[in-house]
């Protein structure tokens, strides 16, 4: 089983759904160096959103913890600790980044897929 | 108060002691006194220290533990201190002092904080040298220069101060004898029911009491020293030392010479404001006489005269001083005993309930008026309840239970219910803070902790008598706010840290999803895995990435470095005790080079490199290890440093090898995970060159052995840390530390520090030293056991990563571009080294230059 990402265009494949372990997550790198932040929680759900935390500027949100708040999944900034919703990138803290933009995280259309047998 | 054109104006403090302190505290906090210069004559060497607690000079602390002005204090609001030149004279139509020295000091208002001295009965001998008083630090150096020669000391006097210093006594080491002339010790806040317990529990501690005896004459040998003290029964007892402390008398002779008023009983006489009759001079504390017309021998009601003389000075509005609750709780002897309102059921028609066990040594009376309101009581051997019974009987109101469940043991008690206190009740004494200001604080200044109330209110900053009821009333007000008080970790657990850590300490090692289908709920958060991350590895559940447990731990554990501010990692290689070989500042040194990485010196003599990206990790730590160096915990809530100094090895000061045991002790307790970070320093002599005593733990070099400091902090909220023990040999410091350490991560909260666990500890650092050494909960070798398993299991985590390629694999910079570096994380030159680049700044990529150097070639990929 592989894991992928729809850029926009197309279905990028872009790791072995083996890559990720529950709970965590990884980076991956666009085509237009852009990166997204992919996770698989332990019931087997995937997500993919911006690495890139609006509130450090830095890459880091693939190095994230994912829990719970409520009903909602989410995914803890490793940086300053921010939650944001996964199921619409919304960070549920503070409403807006620091450079005055809505602090709403870009979601990645993701799937895990049997390349093999679509091959 | 009449005041001429002058611009600053004078204001002179006659005397030094805690109330004068706090007048100076009280009144630097009022805006008007900014227009005012402040001179204060002391009698002392010292500034101001804590006369109540004189008797821990016996017991290992120190003179600095007792001070009581703060550093820079008298600096930063330019107060004149003029230690050891008292005032002698007040002339009060010129308006000046005359000090000892013959200075003359101006004053526009006059505030005499003299204190008292020591009562000394008028009979023969009592100037024989052997005979002390105890009120001053010179007093108990003297007594105690004398003790160490001397066999058998007796104290004259058997109330508050005479058991302080009877405890002083028998901590010197001396067989001990309190004569008292009432029928009862402490005849003034307890009955004949309280006394009797006291003096069981005393005399089981081995000190010897005479009631119903006064001192008739001090018996001198023919050396002129003392050789013992007849008693008016017509007993002579043999001593080597007599302590007089039967009392004190005001210090009114400066306002007597002066012509003012002072009372039949001495004390100058004071107004409601505490005024004496000429309207510059104000007297507070032990000297003065308040409008109630007695003189108060507590520091608590000394401190209250202190903050209403700040007002009147200031023309602040504010209550007077009309008189004072003499409730008292404290500790003689190691002995718990409380007196509050009004004990001896004087008042008509009170009637008493009482429970007395002498089996156990407890002893509780409550006094009822006929109204049933609770009137006063007096608790020994268990002051338990002290801090609900005593506002409510300064209250005066009905009571909402029988009383008889107040006083019964908890088990008898049946479902007493919570008792209600009145919210004009008075929780803080020291403060003289209502519950109703309390309740106000948090409902209405958004004070929603206790340590916020105590900054809002001053509640709980005097004594701490009061602060487990004003965690009860904080965590009442903020129930009935609606606010969440739940002592859980976080919405998916209701448990706390400790509870957690006791549910997998008994039930065994558990997974944190078997943890959270059991104890909780949801899916987790950034609260609660790093935290059972943190109690599986403390209880030695293997390597911290092992399987479900590397999902758990906050991102710097999860990368076993330490993240920086623009996505890359600093590396710190493990440097125990500071100690490092040439080859071995080589080594770092190369691979800082190599992999172009920022280095700094850290404070915990370590060398950090910054820069690295996650993929560079790897290869920067089988250098290390092949160097033997392990990456060492910068982060994490773990054990960081031991710092330490080069000791008696090399330092003239030295009086012990403190580099050595710093090692020691660094590696007995790296990797240790705990509830937060650990700090712990070691240094050499007691000049304190690796500052023991602003770490968690902390070991000063005595010629005897080693003095273990806890609890101490730098940081945000410094703290000076606390002597649990002093002059230990290696072995049995390393086994107190072994089970403080161990104590703190069973019962600490999720991210309390050392310093803030041992506040909030109940029992504080007494109940500390019985459990870490003399196992007064009987759990010690359990601790010990827990600490062998850390020590036995400890495995170098970087070198464990390297080896499992399974674990490597999350070393990469994209899952989909291993190798590639990461684009966004980006530097530029600065000091002939690296920083992180700012938003819009030209700048390289990290591993552009590393390449070049060709770093990748020689080692492993992952």
């Amino acid at each position: 089983m592989t894991v992928q990402i729809h850029d926009g265009t197309r279905w990028q494949t872009v790791c072995s759904l083996a890559d990720l372990q529950p709970g965590r997550g990884v980076a991956v790198l666009l085509p237009d160096a852009g990166q997204v932040a992919l996770f698989r929680d332990r019931a087997g759900e995937l997500y993919a959103v911006d690495n890139l935390d609006p509130f450090s500027g830095a890459p880091v949100l693939s190095r994230g913890l994912i829990g719970s708040r409520g009903e909602r999944p989410t995914l803890i900034s490793p940086m300053y600790k921010q939650v944001y919703d996964l199921t619409d990138g919304r960070c549920l803290d503070e409403d807006t980044a620091p450079d005055g933009t809505p602090a709403v995280l870009r979601r990645w259309p993701v799937r895990a897929f049997d390349g093999e047998a679509a091959a | 108060m009449t005041l001429d054109d002058r611009t600053v104006r004078d204001l002179v403090l006659v005397g030094h002691g805690m109330v004068g302190q706090r007048f100076l505290e009280a009144w630097t906090e009022q805006p008007a006194a900014r227009g005012w210069r402040v001179t204060v004559l002391a009698e002392e060497p010292r500034p101001a220290y804590d006369r109540v607690h004189l008797s821990s000079l016996f017991d290992g602390g120190t003179v600095e533990d007792l001070a009581l002005c703060p550093t820079g204090f008298l600096a930063e609001h330019g107060i004149d201190l003029r230690l050891g030149d008292p005032a002698t004279a007040i002339d009060r139509a010129g308006r000046t002092v005359t000090t000892r020295s013959g200075v003359e000091v101006r004053y526009d208002v006059l505030v005499l904080a003299t204190g008292s001295v020591p009562f000394v009965p008028p009979v023969p001998g009592t100037d024989a040298p052997g005979c002390h008083v105890y009120r001053t630090i010179e007093d108990v150096d003297a007594i105690r220069a004398e003790a160490a020669t001397a066999g058998t000391g007796v104290v004259v006097g058997g109330g508050l101060l005479g058991l302080e210093a009877a405890g002083a006594l028998r901590a010197g080491g001396l067989a001990t004898h309190v004569v008292e002339f009432a029928p009862r010790l402490m005849a003034v806040q307890v009955d004949d029911g309280g006394g009797a317990a006291l003096r069981r529990k005393i005399e089981d501690l081995g000190v010897t009491v005479h009631t119903s005896a006064g001192a008739s004459g001090v018996l001198t040998g023919p050396d002129g020293r003392v050789r013992g003290l007849a008693l008016s029964d017509g007993r002579e007892l043999p001593a080597d030392l007599v302590v007089f402390s039967a009392g004190v008398r005001a210090r009114d002779q400066l306002a007597r010479d002066c012509g003012l008023p002072v009372g039949q009983r001495g004390g100058v006489v004071v107004d409601d404001r505490c005024r004496t009759e000429d309207p510059a001079i104000l007297a507070i504390g032990e000297c003065a006489q308040a409008v109630d017309g007695r003189v108060y021998g507590l520091v608590a009601p000394g401190y209250l005269m202190a903050e209403t003389a700040a007002r009147t000075i200031a023309e602040q509005e504010g209550e007077g001083f009309t008189g004072a609750d003499l409730s008292t709780k404290l500790k003689l002897l190691g002995v718990d005993v409380a007196s509050f309102g009004d004990p001896h059921g004087s008042a008509e028609g009170a009637l008493d309930v009482l429970y007395s066990d002498s089996r156990s040594g407890v002893y509780r009376k409550l006094v009822i008026g006929s109204d049933g309101a609770l009137l006063g009581g007096v608790l020994v051997g268990d002051t338990e309840g002290y801090g609900v019974l005593r506002p409510l009987a300064v209250a005066g109101k009905p009571l909402t239970v029988a009383p008889e469940q107040l006083v019964l043991p908890a088990g008898f008690a049946g479902a007493a219910g919570p008792v209600a206190l009145p919210d004009d009740a008075v929780l803080c004494s020291c403060h003289n803070v209502t519950q109703g200001a309390v309740r106000a604080a948090v409902r209405d200044q958004g004070a929603d902790s206790v340590a916020a109330v105590k900054k809002c209110t001053r509640a709980g900053t005097g004594c701490g008598s009061c602060l487990k009821q004003l965690g009860t009333v904080v965590t009442e007000e903020l129930e009935a706010a609606g606010v969440s008080t739940g002592k859980g970790l976080c919405e998916h657990f209701a448990h706390t840290r400790a509870e957690l850590y006791e549910i997998v300490r008994v039930t065994g090692p558990a997974s944190f999803s078997e943890l959270l289908a059991e104890h909780g709920s949801g899916e987790g958060c950034e609260i609660c895995k790093p935290t059972v991350a943190s109690i599986l590895a403390s209880l030695g559940n293997g390597h911290i990435l092992d399987g479900e447990q590397g999902a758990l731990q906050d991102s710097n554990d999860h990368f076993l470095a330490n993240l920086q501010r623009n996505g890359s990692y600093s590396v710190v290689p493990r440097v125990p005790g500071g100690e490092i070989t040439p080859e071995g500042l080589i080594v770092i040194g190369e691979i800082a080079r190599d992999h172009g990485l920022y280095t700094k010196i850290t404070g915990g003599q370590r060398i950090d490199m910054f820069g690295a990206t996650v993929d560079q990790l790897p290869f920067i730590w089988r250098k290390l290890v092949d160097a033997g160096f392990e990456s060492g915990h910068a982060y994490g809530k773990s054990l960081r440093t031991v710092k330490s100094c080069v000791g008696e090895t090399w330092c003239r000061y030295g009086v012990q090898d403190s580099t050595t045991l710093a090692i020691e002790l660094e590696l007995r307790y790296r990797g240790l995970r705990s509830p937060h970070k650990l700090k712990a320093a070691v240094s050499g002599c007691a000049r304190e060159c690796a500052e023991a005593q602003s770490k968690d733990f902390g070991i000063i070099a005595t010629a005897a052995g080693w003095n273990l400091y806890v609890g101490g902090n730098g940081g945000m909220t410094p703290r000076h840390a606390d002597l649990l023990a002093a002059d230990l040999d290696r072995e049995t410091l390393i086994r107190t530390i072994d089970r403080y350490l161990m104590f703190y991560i069973r019962t600490a909260d999720r991210l309390e520090r050392t310093s803030v666990w041992l506040e909030r500890l109940e029992g504080g650092l007494d109940h500390l030293r019985a459990v870490v050494l003399d196992d007064s909960l009987g759990i010690a070798a359990e601790l010990d056991e827990l600490m062998a398993r850390h020590i036995g299991g400890y495995r170098d985590e970087w070198a464990e990563t390297l080896a499992d390629p399974e674990r490597l694999r999350r070393f990469s910079s994209f899952v989909n571009a291993p190798g590639t570096p990461d684009p966004a994380v980006t530097f530029v030159p600065e000091r002939g080294q690296i920083r992180p680049a700012r938003p819009g700044e030209a700048s390289h990529t990290l591993n552009a230059p590393v390449l070049v150097a060709g770093a990748r070639l020689e080692v492993l990929t992952p």
